[in-house]
């Protein structure tokens, strides 16, 4: 779009020729210059050294130092994929995003339009669903830990109902626990991003469709869900991105990624192997293929959400 | 729209405020409790069981006065950069025509989809070991330094001024410094106040990065030095659950506060241009 207005003014001037080479207001480039110094150092150069380091053997020695860390190829990867524990941490993510996407999208998309068409109390409700997307993970795990205990408040609640081991050390809730507690502290996010998309639904829709007798769950599903789709696509992908970048969860909410491993996450894992155990390349190796997998999956659902909008 | 219909929405909009506040609520009774307990009854406290001993008790095991400034200089350096050099690029995207243009647009939008976790290896070994600044603040602050959602919501509030303004003031001589303080930034005063609320989550919050690179206490944020208190010396207080709940009220605190009296510079219209770009 830049090269556009270009050449549309090209034909016009003769002394514009210097300006030319760099646009009609090479100022601009020099405005940019600190945003692009900073996407390159902090986004571009890591994200080729951390493809380049996942095939050397790489490990980390003093600043300085003259070490030898030789090409190894696919050594690395072949390494991450005989680990069960990589595996498990991946299948993990797949459990998070089953529960938290779906749980994400009609929660959010019910709330929204609830608050949509309330009059009373509008700000007070918005403001008090983005209080848990504008508070630290760390400071609402203090909560959730002590809420979820073995004789917490919900464990006291629900009785003999409470699963043993306590939601939070008991390897088949830990994991949806981490999903649901992910899906209440974003939720606030999404409803805002819906908000905005639900202003962008014509109203002669719902008129139209009121005359033709379709009632106000009907009008929901044939006026709305599909008036919002852009905006269910964007939901979708953002609720991954934040599923494959899960750490703090597993870290504290779970102590570790517990119960031996049935709530790790390959960031998790990336830390462990990476910081811990001081082999960088593995980590890098397992983040690729993390990439890799979030690529292909928002492909997929750009095209399965995204409909005919393509 | 019928009464039944009216009462349903606000039936379902309540318990949604009652999910989302009561952890808080909680949090701030149970921060408050001599003995935690975590019977139903617990959530309504009497009076005589109220105390102020687990702010002194986390304060002595964290120095919350410390972690709060590390958290404020981290914040506030994010928020500096944020606003200098994000403001610059917003205008120059928006109004200004030179080569190049749509490229450092197109970068700003695909940044925000580079899971930053990926980064978090080759960043540490770049600003930890080779620039050796682990256990800094500039370190930290960093890898954050210009949050790119705030070039792009600059950008949209930029293109949305008329043409006209600038050509004028650009006729009388202004130089194009000039222009964006004297003309452009006075118009995009609400846009600075969202830009400053969206960069100050990310770090406030941010738990991963400065948690790789500091290991020295004194220069850890608060979520950092929080984090490690649950983790790991929890278990030796003698009101552990007290103690977390006072250390998170006071890392909540600021966020919360800050968010309710802007809220309204925090709405669907603005974030829904920062992200639809």
């Amino acid at each position: 779009m830049s090269t556009a207005s270009t050449t549309r003014r090209a034909g016009g001037r003769t002394p514009a020729r210097r300006g030319k080479l760099l646009g009609e207001n090479p100022l601009g480039l020099l405005f940019s210059a600190p945003y692009l110094v900073f996407v390159v150092l902090v986004f571009a150069f890591p994200l080729c050294f951390a493809v380049w380091m996942s095939f050397q053997d790489y490990f980390f020695a003093a600043p300085g130092a003259q070490v030898d860390r030789p090409f190894v190829g696919l050594e690395n990867y072949r390494q991450v994929l005989a680990d069960p524990a990589v595996w498990r941490a991946f299948g993990n993510v797949g459990v998070f995003l089953i529960i938290n996407v779906p749980l994400t999208v009609a929660l959010s998309l019910v709330l929204a339009t609830a608050l949509d068409g309330a009059t009373r109390f509008r700000t007070f409700l918005r403001v008090s669903y983005y209080v848990p997307y504008v508070t630290a993970s760390v400071a609402v795990v203090g909560v959730w830990l002590f809420l979820f205990n073995g004789n917490g408040l919900v464990s006291q609640l629900l009785g003999p109902l409470a699963p043993d081991p306590a939601w939070l050390i008991n390897s088949t809730w830990a994991m949806p626990m981490i999903a649901l507690f992910v899906t209440w502290k974003q939720l606030g996010f999404y409803i805002l991003l819906y908000l905005a998309a639900l202003q962008n639904v014509p109203k002669e829709l719902y008129e139209s469709a009121s005359t033709d007798g379709a009632g106000k769950v009907r009008q929901f599903f044939s006026v709305t869900m599909p008036g919002v789709r852009p905006a269910t696509v964007l939901v979708v992908l953002l609720a991954t991105v934040t599923g494959a970048n899960l750490f703090t969860e597993p870290y504290l909410l779970t102590g570790g990624g517990g119960p031996n491993g049935a709530s790790a996450s390959p960031v998790l894992l990336m830390y462990q192997r990476g910081i811990e155990q001081g082999s960088p390349d593995v980590a890098a190796a397992i983040g690729v293929i993390l990439v890799v997998l979030v690529l292909i999956l928002a492909w997929l659902q750009r095209r399965f959400v995204g409909g005919e909008e393509r | 729209m019928s009464r039944r219909q009216t009462v349903l929405r606000y039936v379902v909009l309540g318990i949604g405020a009652l999910a989302f506040l009561f952890p808080f609520y909680y949090m701030v009774v149970g921060s408050l409790q001599t003995e935690p307990d975590p019977t139903p009854a617990g959530a309504f406290p009497s009076p005589s069981n109220l105390t102020l001993a687990n702010y002194s008790d986390i304060d002595s095991r964290v120095d919350l006065w410390q972690g709060l400034l590390n958290s404020g200089i981290f914040t506030g350096g994010v928020i500096i950069g944020t606003v200098v050099f994000g403001l610059l690029a917003g205008y120059s995207l928006a109004v200004l025509q030179w080569r190049g243009r749509g490229v450092v647009f197109a970068l700003a939008l695909l940044v925000q989809v580079v899971p930053f976790q990926l980064l978090m290896i080759p960043l540490y070994v770049l600003i930890a070991r080779d620039y050796g600044l682990a256990d800094t603040h500039l370190g930290m602050i960093l890898p954050f330094a210009i949050n790119s959602t705030a070039v792009i919501v600059f950008r949209q509030y930029f293109l949305q001024l008329p043409k006209e303004l600038f050509d004028a003031a650009r006729i009388d001589g202004a130089s194009e410094l000039r222009v964006l303080w004297g003309v452009a930034l006075p118009l995009v005063r609400p846009a600075l106040l969202t830009v400053v609320l969206l960069s100050f989550i990310g770090p406030w919050n941010e738990f991963l990065w400065p948690f790789l690179i500091t290991k020295e206490a004194s220069m850890q944020p608060l979520a950092v030095s929080l984090a490690n208190y649950i983790s790991n010396v929890a278990a030796t207080a003698a009101n552990p659950f007290g103690a977390v709940l006072a250390g998170a009220v006071v890392l909540a605190g600021p966020a919360v506060a800050l968010f309710i009296v802007f809220q309204r510079y925090f709405t669907s219209n603005d974030l829904g241009s920062g992200v639809k770009g």
